[in-house]
């Protein structure tokens, strides 16, 4: 075998044998997108029935809460950026990154000082590279999220909410997640969670539906005291789990692609090693027929 | 029959049970409440501890709640809980364990959780 042959068949070889790697995660990430869904769906009725309950206590009464009183002039900001603990998904950690950035510039731009939190190791190495500040990270369940996560990552946010700016606490909470709009579609998006527009969660809940007057146990103060912090906390395990799915369905999009790369890949070089292969080939005949012909040519001459 | 009111019993990660029933009682920060149904429109703050669910169909539903939120308007009812248990799904040797392991760790937290378990499963 000529030598150029024996180098095409070894990168098919460790092609194909990449394409299998390749394959294999994206059928990992497609049955985990499924989950993820399941879970997004699950976690869901529980998220409807506290947005109804804050709606109501929010426009039901005349409660002033730290959580929903915009600070007159908000002088610091948290934003919580959701990230994945691993790469190989394609555009999807940058792109939540860059979200992210493009709200820090903006809220500096407010005149606000920028508190950042991170979840998932590949956001918090991506400001350690560039040596910026993080007040708090937390990574090793971004795969799967789960509610103590989510109440583990609300803490001390929460906290630093509830504490006067002067000490060091927040007048605002953002959060940055990818949002799961479909299997090919996620994007990333910034939202603000805290102080609450109450307007804004009174649209999530169906139109038409009048609240009724409800009757406060034991007061309204208290339940929103218990209420927004749980409020918080489910807003946060839903962009968890989202950015959870949104993750997979991008590694599975960008495995599938390698798989398909690796595919024509290893097509154009099966071509490439059969010419090399039949040259090869051609090379020995015309060797041979040389040969004899030179041969039969010097027999021929001595006969005479 | 007497009048019903549909209860929906959801967890933070998933719906516990949902169905109809004509008494609910479940503590709240300041005391047993029942909600029958017909209730004047209800927003409470749920203490740690079992909620009972009398069925329409004569049967008993005893659950653990973890803290959370009881509200009712329009006869319809939800109990919003971090972590709710039927008390059917609690393994009685494993809270019993957790119970034990908590006391000797001097958990308070985690005593307080075995112990609703056990309540929820001696109501049952």
């Amino acid at each position: 075998m000529g030598a150029q042959l024996r180098v095409y068949k070894r990168r098919i070889r460790s092609v194909t044998a990449t394409k299998k790697i390749t394959k294999a995660m994206e059928m990992i990430a497609a049955s985990r997108v499924v989950k993820a869904q399941r879970k997004v769906a699950a976690s869901t009725p529980y998220a409807t029935e506290l947005t109804r309950a804050v709606t109501a206590v929010g426009t039901g009464s005349n409660t002033k809460h730290p959580l929903t009183t915009e600070a007159e002039t908000a002088t610091r900001s948290a934003v919580l950026l959701l990230t994945s603990d691993r790469g190989l998904a394609g555009a999807f950690n940058s792109s939540a990154i860059k979200a992210a950035e493009q709200l820090t510039a903006r809220l500096e731009a407010e005149g606000k000082e920028v508190d950042t939190y991170i979840v998932g190791r590949r956001g918090l190495a991506h400001y350690n590279f560039r040596e910026r500040k993080v007040v708090e990270s937390w990574s090793g369940f971004t795969d799967e999220p789960t509610y103590a996560d989510a109440k583990k990552v609300a803490g001390p946010l929460i906290e630093a909410i509830e504490k006067d700016t002067a000490e060091g606490g927040v007048d605002e909470l953002h959060i940055v997640y990818t949002e799961f709009v479909s299997m090919m579609t996620q994007t990333a998006i910034d939202s603000r969670l805290l102080p609450l527009r109450l307007e804004e969660v009174a649209e999530e809940t169906p139109k038409g539906e009048i609240l009724p007057l409800y009757e406060f146990e034991p007061s309204a103060e208290d339940v929103l005291d218990a209420l927004l912090p749980r409020y918080v906390e489910s807003r946060i395990y839903n962009a968890l789990l989202q950015s959870a799915a949104s993750k997979h369905a991008a590694t599975r999009r960008a495995m599938k692609s390698a798989t398909d790369n690796a595919g024509d890949l290893i097509t154009t070089l099966s071509r490439l090693a059969n010419a090399a292969r039949q040259a090869e080939i051609t090379q020995e005949i015309s060797e041979i027929v040389g040969g004899s012909a030179a041969l039969a040519d010097a027999t021929a001459g001595s006969d005479k | 029959m007497a009048a019903e009111l549909h209860v929906e019993l959801v967890a933070a990660d998933r719906s516990v049970w949902s169905g109809e029933a004509t008494l609910v009682v479940a503590r709240t920060t300041s005391g047993d409440i029942g909600v029958m149904p017909g209730h004047q429109p209800l927003l409470g703050v749920l203490e740690s501890g079992p909620v009972t669910i009398r069925t329409s169909d004569g049967g008993t539903v005893v659950a653990a709640v973890h803290g959370g939120f009881i509200s009712f308007a329009d006869n319809k009812l939800s109990l919003l809980a971090e972590i709710a248990e039927l008390s059917d799904e609690i393994d009685v040797q494993r809270a019993e364990r957790a119970l034990e392991r908590a006391k000797s760790d001097a958990d308070a937290s985690a005593e307080r959780r075995a112990d609703v378990r056990l309540r929820a499963v001696a109501n049952r």
